[in-house]
């Protein structure tokens, strides 16, 4: 019988993009589900008393952002707003954001915005004084969103339809994506300096990453062929081609990426065979699985038939932050020096 | 009257069963060797087989094989060859083994919540015990075992409360309960850890990709256990398929004789999917497509699937890494793209019985 386990995989799904849309109708036709996880965040609420908070909610998240004088204090002179930033109009300059993307919250702190944060998600753990709550950017409640009263909400995956519901209350929403490449990432910087009024600060901030990475890649040893890398995503060999964010950094510093080989779908995140690594016999190896999954160079030397691999008798076996290096914001500048410094170890005979 | 035809049939027709045998013993060799031979790393096929042969005793070869070589041959793809052999064996003869003792052509080793029970023991040590700090061994895959069997003993003792005898239909219904709620539990946990959704995932998708020897010796104590008790009530399972009520009068304690075989077959479920994650359908598909060939006796069903079911496997996981070579595609995806059409056969057919 199928049911066990057919049901478990369904929800036990790992991956947030394939979840169900949970709330693309508007707030006041709530499912049962998000019904239910009000309820049980704030107790036995009764319903009847969780419908009337909702409407007062709705209402005063309407007269906020409609025509009518703002009730927020700090947002009375706007110099520069109205703007438009993807199709989003920010009416007035925001003092109550909402950030559910780790980049994002990142970013919005790197920029001078960080004052204007009310609330980011669970997983939006840097910097430390980012004002982190439970709101989960998985699995958006609009509810629990609407109750902080926001002026501006800023998401990185809207598969849920976070943005169109959020907008039905009249409060906007931009969905910066997972960036496919480094000038994505400075457009994002960019957009969240438009959206908050810190358009200079931005500016500067990419400025200054381009300066960084430049200097980095500028200080690159001239090699007489690519050291190869092999990056890990998870201990069953999930790997990012030079296709993905991630791997574009490594072609920048000049590295070969050994996952290209596998990527014949063009997905930039093949699981690649553990004999077809061990062949390939990379010269360094990333870890960028060390935090959620526990992985180091030890257990890396110990996994069967590793051992002959080059990175691992030359102990050039690098962990990576896992969050840095799944982010695309200000602390890619890290990331690409931990790169470089990884391949400082590369055996420049060889390569 | 099945355990007649059986006994009959297998009177009958000796040199037929000598041929499913020969023929099982074959498949199971072919893809044994088929799954040395092939992979994604390129081995010389020549030097793949002088370093077999160069293994048996009092011969000397030299393979010609490198360093890097014979460690993807010794070290990756012989384990994962023969860890994928004994995860199907083992789920194939398990999955017989249900069906035998409940009297249903759909059950499979999972029926009674073993999978939920594994899922949710993987999850909370995911979840809740500290990685990376000097496990003497990984905790997820004794987890993962402890809750398959805790979830099938739940599932019983429920029964049991409810029904002393334990018929084949409460049992089903309260492993169908538990299987659930054990899901809606490590749903729950998954969802307020968040964090841990890759490693979960990773888990749930398989790990015969990242297997060794280790592995092998991990689950061959319960494999041999499993598949030895499963084969001693094989002519049990016969006398079972008339009905609980005429084998009581045939002097057959049914309660006992359905909790040893369950026992066994959750055994040796649960050491499968602590190292290999779930796969599905193999304890479906192949004990089926025993029978449809052999007849209904578990005299021949029980041993041939456990042949099947290694064959199928290692064929099943070569697939899963030779065809998007390097990439591998996880292989329950093989498995369920084979099981899910053949699935349906059986319902057909069963239906037009």
């Amino acid at each position: 019988m199928p049911l066990g386990a057919s049901a478990w995989e369904g929800e036990g799904n790992g991956d947030p993009g394939a979840r169900r849309p949970a709330a693309a109708t508007n707030t006041l036709t709530l499912t049962e589900d998000e019904m239910s996880s009000v309820t049980d965040r704030q107790g036995a609420l009764p319903r009847a008393l969780a419908l009337l908070l909702l409407v007062a909610v709705v209402a005063a998240a309407c007269s906020s952002s409609g025509s009518a004088p703002p009730s927020t204090a700090g947002a009375v002179p706007s110099p520069g707003f109205p703007v438009q930033i993807a199709g989003v109009t920010v009416k007035t300059r925001p003092t109550a954001v909402i950030s559910l993307s780790p980049t994002a919250t990142e970013d919005l702190f790197a920029i001078g915005a960080g004052a204007q944060v009310v609330a980011v998600d669970d997983q939006s753990d840097y910097p430390p004084a980012a004002p982190k709550t439970s709101l989960s950017g998985f699995k958006p409640n609009i509810e629990a969103i609407a109750a902080k009263r926001p002026d501006l909400v800023v998401v990185a995956d809207d598969s849920s339809g976070v943005a169109a519901s959020l907008g039905k209350i009249g409060i906007p929403t931009l969905v910066e994506d997972a960036a496919p490449t480094l000038n994505d990432a400075y457009t994002q910087i960019e957009q969240l300096g438009t959206a908050t009024g810190h358009t200079t600060e931005a500016n500067a901030l990419v400025t200054s990453m381009r300066a960084a990475i430049a200097a980095v890649v500028a200080a690159q040893p001239h090699r007489a062929s690519p050291p190869r890398i092999y990056h890990e995503l998870d201990q069953t060999f999930y790997s990012a081609t030079s296709k993905s964010f991630i791997g574009q950094l490594y072609t920048l510093l000049g590295a070969h990426d050994i996952a290209d080989a596998a990527d014949s779908q063009g997905s930039g995140y093949p699981q690649l065979s553990a004999e077809y690594i061990v062949k390939a016999d990379p010269d360094v190896i990333f870890l960028a699985d060390h935090l959620c999954c526990g992985q180091t160079p030890a257990t890396v030397a110990g996994r069967p038939g590793w051992s002959v691999i080059t990175a691992v008798r030359d102990h050039a076996v690098v962990t990576l932050d896992d969050d840095v290096a799944s982010r695309w914001g200000p602390r890619v500048v890290d990331l690409v020096k931990a790169i470089a410094a990884g391949l400082a170890l590369a055996p420049p005979g060889t390569s | 009257m099945t355990a007649v035809a059986g006994a009959a049939g297998a009177a009958v027709d000796r040199p037929r069963a000598t041929r499913w045998w020969v023929t099982a013993a074959l498949t199971l060799v072919g893809a044994a060797a088929a799954g040395i031979l092939v992979g994604p790393a390129g081995l010389p096929v020549r030097g793949v087989l002088l370093a077999v042969v160069g293994r048996f005793p009092l011969v000397h070869v030299h393979s010609g094989l490198s360093p890097t070589d014979r460690a993807i041959l010794w070290q990756i793809r012989m384990p994962r060859m023969v860890l994928g052999g004994l995860v199907g064996w083992t789920l194939a003869a398990s999955g017989a083994g249900y069906q035998g003792v409940f009297r249903n052509p759909l059950a499979d080793p999972y029926l009674l919540g073993a999978a939920a029970g594994a899922g949710l023991g993987a999850t909370l040590v995911i979840a809740y015990a500290p990685r990376a700090s000097g496990w003497p061994v990984d905790p997820v895959p004794l987890a993962a075992f402890a809750g398959a069997v805790a979830a099938v003993a739940v599932s019983y003792l429920v029964a049991t409360a409810t029904d002393r005898r334990a018929g084949a239909a409460t049992v089903l219904l309260a492993g169908l309960a538990v299987a659930y709620f054990f899901t809606a539990v490590q749903t729950y946990v998954q969802q307020q850890h968040s964090a841990t959704l890759r490693d979960v995932y990773t888990w749930i998708l398989g790990r015969l990709t990242t297997s060794g020897w280790h592995e092998v010796w991990l689950i061959l104590p319960y494999v041999v256990v499993s598949s030895a008790v499963l084969l001693a009530h094989r002519r049990l399972l016969d006398v079972l398929s008339v009905g609980d009520d005429e084998a009581s009068t045939l002097g057959v304690n049914t309660v006992t004789t359905r909790l040893i075989v369950v026992g066994a077959a959750t055994l040796g479920t649960a050491a499968a999917v602590a190292v290999s994650g779930l796969i599905g359908f193999v304890g479906i598909i192949v004990p089926h497509t025993v029978r449809l060939a052999t007849g209904p006796s578990y005299r021949r069903v029980l041993p041939l699937s456990m042949l099947g079911g290694a064959a199928f496997l290692i064929a099943a996981d070569l697939i899963a890494r030779t065809i998007a070579s390097p990439a591998e595609i996880p292989i329950g995806v093989i498995t369920a793209f084979f099981g899910a059409p053949f699935f349906v056969l059986v319902l057909h057919r069963r239906s037009r019985v």
